[in-house]
């Protein structure tokens, strides 16, 4: 009888062997989709998170944005203490609510998870876990400031270095406290708030009609592949039929021959519908996306928060400006189906200044250890030459006459020279709904900020009377500091 | 070296295990102390339960020293590792657990010496097979007068003590059937006809196999149970199998296993939950259920693919709910009955897939020595004997660590040595004191 117990046992060494094998199923092969996308019904790391106190986040100034307390529960809790000014920017992190903005983005590094050797290591010296601390690029001044300037309105602000990417100021109105994520019925009433949407971050993920600040990106496509100069010669009479349709000026204004500068400092729509026309479909979407059209933009924040300007449907989906369907002249002058984000404008005013090299936006300077060593910086990089240095100074000449003489006026700094470009998209013709925008950059021949403004649906607001101002003051407050 | 200093040695693994074991649990109370890991308290006194179990392996060893001085040496040493494996485990989830636990080890161990020293000749439990076969089958329907658990008849409560009758009534079936198949192989073979070139054995002894498939079948309707179900027709079938070495034997036994598990299957709603539940834990209609959905089956997946290769660490698993008031880890457990049904895939979380392979290989080493018993035995008795009780044991492990990690629909049964419950240890050392009386027999003569 011993060859069929031999046998048996062999059964039992290939169901043992099935066992190894079903259990390496589940943690190697699948560990990493159950450890990371079945968050609702797993809530490990959110638990494991309570036990760490996470790293604080600061401002450049050193204000602390956010930190962890320890509750009677012996379990660490976030606090927000700059509130809602930051809300967007910052986010939260709470196991009830979840996690959004830096919190999401630099969770690894805020509750100090390391490699698996690094871990051990610490076990053995006995070091307890604390997450690594944030170290961001914000400025509380500026951003109080750019909240203030809204003044409630529905809107956004984006401010930032065009020389290293760093942004300053991020501003979404209606805004959150962050705080108030912990209570899950506050939380559930932020979520449901359709009127208002606070949680939508409107600098990142809102899609608005860029109107004539467009014209900058038309400047540039027209200057750098040869194919016009800031002396052009072009007819700005009014209207012009323009893929089949006439297109008129601001007021009717016409215009007789001007150059391409003064149609600039005007905002001559006739002018740039033809420009964008000759420039060609192809060369627009090429300079788009070297400014970072079409894409996400790589910024440190969750790519769910993220949307990437460019032209869309009516359904929502994306349109390519080669296609067909689109009347490219519209195109050149910031109307046809394109949706852009307030950080899209910001980059596009960036990238003139900083002499056509546009650098990746980013909030992050530095991850630095409970210890206070710093782990890692994040260093500024390039995102693309989106022009030539000698186009770059061109079209911030051409950017300097709109703030001196033309549609921006208001923008203007005592001291400083401003180049920017006014943006006043029709929402509703028949209500007489717009929404104003300006794009800035200052000082002219030595930019240390630009900027983004607009506001939502305004009866009949200008981008020059209503958005230029609210610029204005944001650099203010970071040229003067 | 004789086998009993053999033995001794092999003890000193098990004893470093748990002392590393306990002392890394202590050191480590601070973090686990009110936190959501798992222990509420960790008492300087609990150190102590550690002690006691050493003690009690030795005295076990003591017992066998004088008794069976010739029984394998290996058996009893890999079977402390697991207890101890499981001691530490339990100390780790809920210290108050593993001072019942090791009570239980106590009685379990007199339960192992009485074994032993009434049963010198177990060859006289063939005399009373059949007594032995009803208790059997009493014993498994028992659970069935009282409530269910979770909608299967599981165990029976006397007052504070909860007791699993199937524990027991598997030592008695792998007795019954070792014994009746001694009996009767020669005639299963001799009366069998060759029909299509598949060996059918003779109608009349049909009878009392079909008896068997019958209980397997009852079993399943009435306590509802696949786990146990599969657990005794497995033993059953690797017995038949041994005792007469046709393999359609068992073939036939498992196709009609699986026509009457299918038609069980088509008409109890509680079977079919459980295969639902099985089939995708992570669907939500399931998930979310209040009662008989996959919550359980989900959370053992993520506990283990939380684990990993290394493990997340000792006593770092998170076990505990964060919920103010209460008692005990187990009654807000992130992860339901982790000291118990699930207890593979709390060591899996915290020891990961290196740890849990560890695990398995002390199985693999017990069952090459329940073989090795099996094949050194000299008579058909005792030879069945051995391979009936060490296939179910075999059975024990595959089914639960199969429902846990998603390989086979889940039931509850316990991991054998590791999981904390009285019924199970007591269980599972008279199946080793029986193991080990066939051994010291075997090789007494040899």
């Amino acid at each position: 009888m011993n060859e069929p117990i031999r046998r048996v046992f062999g059964v039992f060494m290939v169901m043992l062997l099935l066992l190894v094998g079903s259990t390496s199923w589940w943690t190697i092969v699948r560990a990493n989709d159950l450890n990371h996308k079945h968050a609702d019904q797993n809530t490990r790391a959110q638990l494991r998170g309570l036990k760490v106190k996470r790293g604080v986040i600061r401002a450049d100034d050193g204000t602390i944005l956010a930190r962890s307390v320890r509750t009677p529960e012996d379990i660490y809790s976030r606090r927000y203490p700059t509130g809602p000014l930051f809300g967007h920017a910052v986010g939260y992190s709470y196991t009830t609510s979840g996690q959004s903005g830096l919190e999401q983005y630099y969770d690894d590094d805020l509750s100090g998870k390391r490699g698996d050797v690094e871990t051990l290591l610490d076990q053995l010296r006995g070091r307890s876990t604390e997450g690594d601390r944030l170290q961001t690029t914000l400025d509380p001044k500026a951003q109080q400031v750019a909240i203030q300037q809204l003044a409630g309105r529905k809107g956004s602000v984006v401010a930032l270095d065009p020389r290293t990417g760093a942004i300053k100021a991020m501003a979404s109105v209606p805004g959150f406290d962050p705080n108030d994520a912990r209570d899950p019925q506050a939380f559930r009433r932020l979520q449901t708030d359709e009127a208002g949407s606070p949680l939508f971050n409107r600098a990142t993920q809102a899609g608005y009609p860029p109107g004539s600040t467009f014209k900058v990106v038309t400047t540039i496509a027209a200057l750098d592949s040869g194919k016009f100069t800031p002396q052009s010669q072009l007819d700005g009479k009014s209207p012009r039929t323009v893929s089949g349709t006439p297109l008129q000026n601001d007021a009717g204004e016409s215009f007789g021959v001007i150059d391409l500068t003064t149609a600039l400092t005007k905002s001559v729509n006739t002018v740039y519908a033809q420009v964008a026309e000759r420039v060609g479909a192809a060369t627009m979407k090429d300079y788009m996306e070297r400014l970072g059209f079409d894409k996400k933009p790589p910024l440190d924040y969750p790519r769910n928060q993220i949307a990437a300007s460019g032209l869309y449907t009516s359904k929502g989906k994306r349109l390519s400006v080669t296609s067909g369907q689109v009347d490219i002249g519209r195109v050149g002058i910031g109307q046809e189906r394109l949706r852009v984000t307030p950080l899209q404008m910001a980059m596009v005013a960036a990238a003139v200044a900083n002499g056509g090299k546009l650098m990746k936006p980013h909030f992050g300077d530095k991850v630095v250890d409970a210890d206070g060593r710093t782990v890692r910086t994040i260093k500024p990089e390039v995102y693309s030459q989106a022009m030539s240095a000698s186009t770059a100074a061109q079209v911030r000449d051409m950017m300097g006459k709109v703030v001196e003489e033309g549609t921006g006026t208001a923008a203007a700094l005592q001291g400083i020279s401003v180049a920017g470009k006014t943006g006043t998209a029709e929402i509703d013709i028949a209500q007489n709904i717009t929404q104003p925008w300006f794009i800035a950059f200052a000082p002219k021949d030595n930019p240390r900020i630009a900027v983004a403004a607009t506001v939502e649906r305004t009866q009949g607001g200008f981008g020059g009377v209503v958005a230029a101002p609210i610029a204005k003051a944001v650099m203010e407050s970071l040229l003067g500091g | 070296m004789n086998a009993r200093n053999r033995e001794l040695l092999a003890l000193v693994p098990a004893a470093l295990l748990l002392s590393a074991g306990f002392a890394a649990v202590f050191f480590s109370r601070d973090s686990l102390v009110g936190g959501l890991n798992g222990t509420n308290t960790v008492s300087d006194v609990s150190l102590t339960y550690g002690g006691i179990f050493l003690g009690l392996c030795v005295a076990a060893h003591l017992v066998l020293r004088f008794t069976l001085p010739n029984a394998d040496p290996y058996l009893f040493p890999l079977v402390a590792l697991l207890a101890c494996f499981g001691l530490v485990e339990i100390y780790r989830i809920d210290d108050g657990l593993a001072r019942q636990q090791a009570q239980w080890f106590v009685i379990g161990l007199i339960a192992f010496a009485a074994t032993i020293i009434v049963l010198r000749d177990y060859r006289k439990l063939e005399r009373y097979r059949y007594t032995i076969a009803a208790a059997g089958i009493v014993l498994l329907l028992l659970p069935r007068a009282f409530a269910p658990t979770n909608g299967a008849y599981l165990s029976i409560r006397l007052g504070s003590l909860s007791i699993q009758p199937a524990e027991f009534a598997k030592i008695a079936i792998v007795v019954f059937l070792a014994s009746y198949l001694r009996d009767t192989r020669q005639v299963l073979l001799l009366g069998s006809r060759r029909i299509a070139g598949v060996t059918v054995p003779p109608l009349k002894h049909f009878g009392p196999l079909l008896v068997v498939w019958g209980s397997a079948m009852v079993l399943l309707f009435f306590i509802q149970d696949i786990g146990s179900s599969l657990m005794f027709y497995g033993g059953f079938l690797a017995v038949l199998y041994v005792a007469t070495s046709r393999l359609s034997f068992p073939a036939i036994g498992l196709a009609l296993f699986a026509a009457g598990a299918w038609a069980l299957y088509q008409i109890r709603p509680t079977i079919e939950n459980r295969v639902a539940a099985w089939k995708d834990p992570f669907d939500p209609s399931q998930y979310d259920k209040p009662i008989g959905g996959s919550y359980q089956l989900a959370q053992s997946l993520y506990a283990q693919a939380d684990g990993g290769l290394f493990g997340v660490g000792f006593g770092q698993s998170v076990l505990k709910l964060p919920a103010k008031d209460c008692a005990s880890t187990i009654n807000c457990s992130l992860l339901p009955a982790p000291h118990t049904d699930f207890i593979y895939a709390v060591i899996t979380n915290e020891l990961g897939l290196v740890g849990a392979c560890g695990l398995l290989c002390v199985y693999v080493l017990v069952l090459q020595r329940g073989f090795k018993i099996a094949m050194l035995a000299r008579d058909g008795f005792s030879k069945l004997l051995a391979v009936g009780l060490t296939s179910v044991f075999a059975l024990q492990v595959f089914v639960i660590v199969g429902g846990v990690t998603k390989l086979i629909p889940l039931t509850g049964v316990t991991l054998p040595f590791v999981s904390y419950g009285g019924s199970s240890i007591v269980a599972n050392f008279v199946l080793l004191a029986l193991l080990l009386l066939v051994s010291e027999r075997a090789r007494r003569e040899a």
